[in-house]
């Protein structure tokens, strides 16, 4: 008897995704969502969307789901879970949000040790304003604000946001994985599944930072993108558990 | 025999699948979906050699894709 | 539940001698607020420790935030979470807290924002001002939206229109604003701290599980038997956001409406109004005594409610040659609405003091004279 083995999840809607063909934020949110269904915690869920590309992800997520400020997602994570300490809260955020304007939440959220998870999709761009340049962009990666390549001693170095917040001691889990070919796709819902199980076991602050691709951006095909994260962006970022 | 379903008008023609599949059951159509767009489509001649492995859905970003087996 | 440790106790009835920041905070507390985040700022810090002490006693949540930015942006989350939220600060936390006011307002979302102001702009100093009335009235934040605003004169509306801003923000599903400034922030009054109390603390559960959070079917708490809920702030879709603010202007005139408040005081027959709020107010009404005594027919205006601003009620007052002494505590900021209700420049006067100085009662005195003659 055929069995019906890969389906939509149920807390995704049938809304076809407003990303460009081949970019990965449309992976991670079908990630999470069968973590969500997996662990059954549908009617648990308060997401926190970003500001950037994933701002309507509410369109595409069958559960409950609130904007934030550019940035401020993780304090408004913070406002939810104190207020609702026995629901699933979690913040999607992108490079911009996380690693440039909203720094200073994400640090403090982190080492106030909320019990909240994050998802951090870093694909290295500001995708919604145009393809300008993220703290996350490689060096000498070309860009709509570096034209000539990320040059160091004019934009800085590319931020390691995972990195940095493993040293602090209110996180409980952070790693870093992505979502460039089927096997590291399966690590990273290991990943996303662990970081909500430490928040359901009342263990603190989760983090999965995840290396996703923009092809319209990095303009290149989507396969080549898949692949420039596997042999350039992990020079970078490499992948692997940071902490926990 | 496993088989997969894809839903067109979800697709934008990425071609991630038609790449991750190892059988190489999945090819770029000629055919455009409602939003004009080339979607991609199972390769008549090599769809028996499906076996459910689910890579294409794995990595497919519009979820468009469903697996039986 | 845990035992009050400060001077002030459960609300019990008794006159106690408290600041007006801690009127402020009680009354947060009597009106159901079990959410604080804050961000130290003088002179606003006697709120900011209060309410750290409260929060313990009523099994509330109080969060010293990293900036003002994350302190209101996490009263958005606990609020889109259904309870009751509020955050204070003095005018340049005011300042950052913009951003979060304008979302509140785009998101419809009820929350209490205390600005106990003081002298700027920028740093500026400490000493009390009210030179944030355009910021807290004309907007202050991005976007077509407004907040009632209340202008408390003494300790006690301290702790009673911060109580009763909860409720209007409810009503009205928006931020609200107690405007005081550092005098009303610090100095003490005795204060009846049970009058109007409409909840009974004691009562409470310590959980934010109660009935004010069920009822808001708006907010966010998990989906279980329902659909979900989305709350959000941007419409991109043609039309979507005109529509909105359509929506916002409808609910505004509402609170135009009905929502206006202010005092008079021995207005009767005056040639001349001084028209001043909070602080200013105060010394106003003396100044009004002092004028009545030397026979000048001098009346007060005070406007409680700044926005909106009771244009009609002013204008009332106006018998087509009556002059009209805006005192502020700023260079001249109210006097635009004032001018605006009287629609004739030259009868409508200013006097003000910056940068933390206070009008005194002999200077306004002097003023309404040389007006007046």
């Amino acid at each position: 008897m055929e069995k019906l083995i890969f389906k939509k999840p149920e807390a995704m809607t049938d809304a076809v995704m407003h990303y460009c063909a081949g970019c990965g934020h449309g992976i991670v949110h079908r990630l999470v969502a069968e973590v969500i269904d997996e662990l059954g915690i549908r009617e648990k869920v308060v997401a926190v969307a970003p500001v950037g590309c994933a701002v309507i992800a509410y369109d595409y997520w069958n559960f409950d789901v609130t904007e934030a400020a550019h940035g401020r997602t993780p304090a408004v994570a913070t406002g939810i879970k104190r207020v609702l300490p026995d629901k699933v809260i979690f913040t999607y955020q992108g490079d911009g949000d996380l690693a440039a304007i909203g720094t200073s939440e994400i640090i403090h959220s982190a080492n106030r040790a909320e019990n909240i998870t994050v998802i951090f999709v870093n694909n290295g761009v500001y995708g919604m304003t145009g393809g300008q340049m993220a703290p996350t962009t490689t060096v000498g990666q070309k860009t709509a604000t570096t034209k000539a390549g990320r040059n160091i001693r004019r934009d800085g170095f590319p931020i390691k946001i995972s990195e940095m917040l493993a040293v602090l001691e209110g996180t409980t889990y952070i790693e870093r994985t992505a979502v460039s070919s089927p096997k590291e796709i399966i690590k990273t819902k290991k990943a996303i599944k662990k970081a909500f199980g430490i928040q359901i076991k009342n263990e603190g602050f989760s983090m999965v930072e995840i290396l996703a691709t923009c092809p319209t951006y990095w303009g290149q095909s989507s396969q080549d993108a898949c692949t420039r994260i596997e042999k350039e962006l992990v020079k970078t970022y490499p992948l692997g558990v940071l902490k926990g | 025999m496993a088989r997969i379903k894809i839903d067109k008008e979800k697709c934008k023609g990425c071609m991630l699948c038609v790449n991750v599949c190892p059988k190489g059951i999945i090819a770029m159509s000629v055919k455009l979906n409602k939003k004009g767009v080339h979607t991609v489509g199972l390769n008549r001649a090599a769809r028996e050699k499906c076996t459910g492995c689910a890579f294409c859905a794995i990595i497919c970003p519009d979820v468009c894709i469903e697996v039986y087996r | 539940m845990r035992k009050a440790k400060g001077r002030v106790r459960r609300p019990d009835g008794k006159r106690i001698l408290i600041t007006g920041n801690e009127a402020c905070g009680e009354g947060a507390v009597q009106a159901g607020l079990r959410f604080y985040a804050g961000y130290p700022i003088t002179p606003q810090n006697e709120l900011t420790a209060y309410m750290s002490r409260r929060m313990l006693d009523v099994g509330g949540t109080f969060i010293q935030a990293e900036s003002e930015l994350a302190a209101i942006s996490m009263v958005f989350g606990a609020t889109v979470a259904g309870v009751r939220a509020m955050t204070s600060s003095s005018s340049p936390g005011i300042s950052l807290k913009q951003e979060g006011i304008s979302y509140l307002a785009a998101c419809e979302l009820p929350a209490v924002i205390v600005n106990i102001m003081r002298g700027g702009p920028g740093l500026g100093n400490i000493a009390p001002s009210q030179s944030d009335y355009f910021q807290a009235t004309k907007g202050g934040g991005h976007g077509d939206y407004h907040m009632v605003v209340l202008a408390p004169a003494s300790c006690q509306e301290m702790l009673d229109f911060t109580r009763e801003l909860f409720d209007i923000a409810d009503r009205y599903r928006g931020p609200v604003m107690v405007l005081g400034d550092g005098i009303l922030g610090q100095m003490m009054e005795p204060v009846i701290v049970d009058r109007r109390s409409s909840i009974d603390v004691r009562r409470e559960s310590q959980t934010t599980n109660d009935k004010r959070q069920t009822t808001k079917s708006w907010a966010l708490t998990g989906c279980k038997g329902r659909k979900p809920n989305v709350i959000k702030s941007l419409r991109l879709k043609e039309g979507e956001l005109e529509a909105f603010n359509e929506k916002l202007e409808k609910k505004y005139d509402l609170i135009r409406k009905r929502e206006i408040r202010f005092e008079k005081y021995r207005t009767e027959g005056a040639k001349i109004i001084i028209v001043a709020y909070g602080t200013s107010s105060r010394i106003g009404r003396a100044s009004v005594d002092r004028l009545r005594k030397y026979g000048i027919k001098a009346g007060l205006f005070r406007p409680i409610s700044l926005w909106p601003f009771p244009y009609e009620a002013l204008k009332k007052l106006d018998k087509g040659n009556t002059k009209f002494l805006t005192v502020e505590m700023s260079a001249g900021q109210m006097l635009e609405d004032v001018r605006l209700a009287i629609e004739d420049k030259s009868r409508v006067h200013f006097y003000g003091r910056t940068g933390g100085g206070i009008p005194s009662e002999e200077a306004i005195v002097r003023e309404a004279i040389s007006y007046k003659l």
